[in-house]
């Protein structure tokens, strides 16, 4: 009945191409308002020597310049790479392992995979106290179970991106293994019979089938881990007590530390907007490379 | 499918229960250390019941006035489920569009959404975003942090997919021909339909949103902290008292971990059904 009606014709037609774009709208505004517009108001702030009570003066590329020259930047930069690496690399290849192992005919299947998200779920900065304790020089139980006695992990460099890699994998391993074990149970089973009729061996089977039919979840995990990993940021400030000075000599302050102090303690907002592109770079730059690697996983078919 | 698998041997199973542990352990630990006393704490081998502290713990941390926990919990619990609402309601939204309705640009705004993904624009943005809220006098307040977080590229892309196979064409068009209007056809067609995918968002969007850290600690105070920042301030100030930082962070954890005990086998389902793509 409502067919034959012209207002209700033109209320259907206006409802037909004009609702998407209603449905859709709100993400882009917002996402406009609150992501967008600041990531390219960062350049114009990173462009002057700018204070919060407005002073601001344009010095043009003045920031990046003295970014380049400062030692601090660059410690922050080999910090955040080598935290990178330690926590990434094992982590992934845990995650791998695990998923393997839960691709089983097992009983109390779920409650593995459950087990192994559990570290996801926790605060992290509750995971981070905890461990922080762990890795105590006095009393911890890193230092009794492996015999170090009185070793401070906070001291140097190795030990204290070992302690933030070990948090980080902790944290991040069984998601990734889930991840991994999804794409496992999309490969065709047809595939290991064939190679079992021809005789290859289950760890065979494992580098020639599952590997490569992994690729595409390998490419997947290695890049977020890549972005969260380079914007590293709550471990290491709750391992130095919630100072972002990354330890007493700086030892394992990461990029984001680095920005976040130029900020909010220092005051110096053009700078550390220029830290904040730097570290775009370095993320773009470093998911290209993991990309170009991993690709070439499996061969390059 | 579950039957071809191989059987699992008794090595894997011994490997995945020591993975069971090392994953459990400090969780654990952490919920027995908020039970005793700080005398425990240097104790070797670690104790593995819990003690009688509790009640004590939670007093003390009530009196903390520097740290505002109470305050801090309450904040989280406001942020929290703010943002989880508004992620939920505009990602099924756009999900639903980007997946069910035609229109021109349609590839296109699909294809910026995905781009987006990829940068940590919360991050990258923290200055302006602070340069901002600042203009605005809105520092320290509640606003402040959940305006930023209303929306996520993750949500949009994760609804689409799911509304992609879980809702059939013809069941739109047959509501269209009974003259339903879009928005009624989300209300009774696709919201029932996403169900499980809204648990799936709804879960890992609250547990994010809880976890935030670097950009409460650049806007707000420890006047008015989240519950993450006033154990971060706790952990700073008292952290010898192990027992009460301990008992902290157990509190911060609690909401987290009953989500997970309710709701678990969804997260891993989604989890995995989020990867296939």
């Amino acid at each position: 009945m409502k067919q034959n009606r012209p207002l209700a014709r033109a209320a259907t037609w206006f409802d037909l191409k004009a609702a998407p774009y209603f449905l859709v709208s709100p993400y882009f505004i917002l996402f406009a308002i609150f992501g967008l517009f600041p990531l390219g108001f960062t350049v114009w702030v990173s462009l002057h020597d700018w204070e919060l009570a407005g002073d601001r003066e344009w010095i043009g590329l003045q920031n990046y310049t003295d970014l380049v020259l400062d030692p601090d930047f660059w410690n922050s930069v080999v910090n955040t790479l080598g935290m990178f690496v330690m926590a990434t690399v094992p982590q992934l290849l845990l995650a791998l392992m695990l998923a393997n192992a839960l691709n089983k005919r097992m009983r109390f299947r779920l409650l593995f995979r459950l087990g192994v998200l559990v570290p996801m779920v926790t605060s992290i900065v509750a995971v981070a106290v905890v461990f922080g304790q762990l890795f105590a020089r006095d009393y911890g139980a890193f230092n009794w179970l492996l015999g170090t006695d009185g070793l401070d992990w906070k001291a140097e460099k190795l030990t204290s991106w070992t302690a933030i890699s070990v948090m980080v994998d902790w944290r991040w391993a069984g998601y990734n293994a889930l991840i991994y074990l999804a794409a496992m149970q999309a490969i065709p089973r047809d595939l290991y019979e064939a190679a079992s009729i021809d005789g290859a061996s289950s760890r065979r089977q494992f580098w020639q089938i599952t590997i490569p039919m992994l690729k595409p979840a390998i490419i997947f995990t290695t890049l977020t881990s890549t972005i969260g990993g380079l914007s590293l940021f709550t471990e290491p400030v709750m391992f130095a007590q919630g100072d972002v000075g990354g330890g007493s000599l700086g030892q394992f302050q990461t990029i984001a530390m680095y920005m976040y102090e130029m900020a909010f303690r220092e005051r110096e907002y053009g700078y550390a907007s220029a830290v904040a592109w730097m570290l775009f770079l370095l993320i773009v730059l470093v998911s290209l490379v993991s990309f170009l690697f991993t690709r070439r996983i499996g061969g390059t078919k | 499918m579950k039957d071809n698998l191989p059987k699992a041997t008794v090595l894997t199973r011994i490997a995945l229960g020591f993975a069971l542990i090392l994953s459990a352990f400090p969780i654990y630990w952490m919920f027995i250390i908020a039970t005793r006393g700080n005398d425990v704490v240097g104790q070797v081998p670690p104790p593995l019941l819990p003690g009688g502290n509790l009640g004590e713990n939670l007093e003390r941390l009530w009196d903390m006035r520097d740290a505002n926990f109470v305050l801090g919990l309450t904040n989280s619990a406001i942020i929290a489920t703010t943002v989880t609402v508004s992620v939920v309601v505009l990602s099924s939204l756009a999900g639903f569009a980007f997946a069910k309705l035609r229109f021109k640009g349609r590839d296109g705004l699909l294809v910026t959404v995905l781009l987006t993904m990829a940068v940590p624009l919360q991050q990258m943005g923290i200055i302006p975003l602070y340069i901002m809220m600042v203009k605005l006098g809105w520092t320290d307040q509640l606003q402040a942090v959940i305006l930023p977080f209303l929306v996520n590229a993750f949500g949009v892309f994760f609804m689409r997919q799911y509304a992609e196979q879980a809702i059939p064409d013809e069941l739109i068009e047959a509501a269209r021909v009974d003259g339903c209007s879009t928005l009624r056809i989300y209300w009774s067609i696709v919201l029932p339909a996403l169900r499980p995918a809204i648990a799936v968002l709804g879960l890992l969007t609250f547990m994010q949103t809880w976890n935030e850290f670097i950009w409460p600690m650049a806007v707000l105070t420890q006047s008015n902290p989240t519950v993450q920042l006033s154990l971060s301030n706790l952990n700073g100030a008292h952290f010898q008292d192990y027992t009460l930082v301990f008992t902290g962070t157990a509190l911060a954890t609690l909401p987290l971990i009953v989500i997970f005990i309710l709701f678990g086998r969804q997260i891993v389902g989604g989890i995995m059904e989020g990867a296939v793509k």
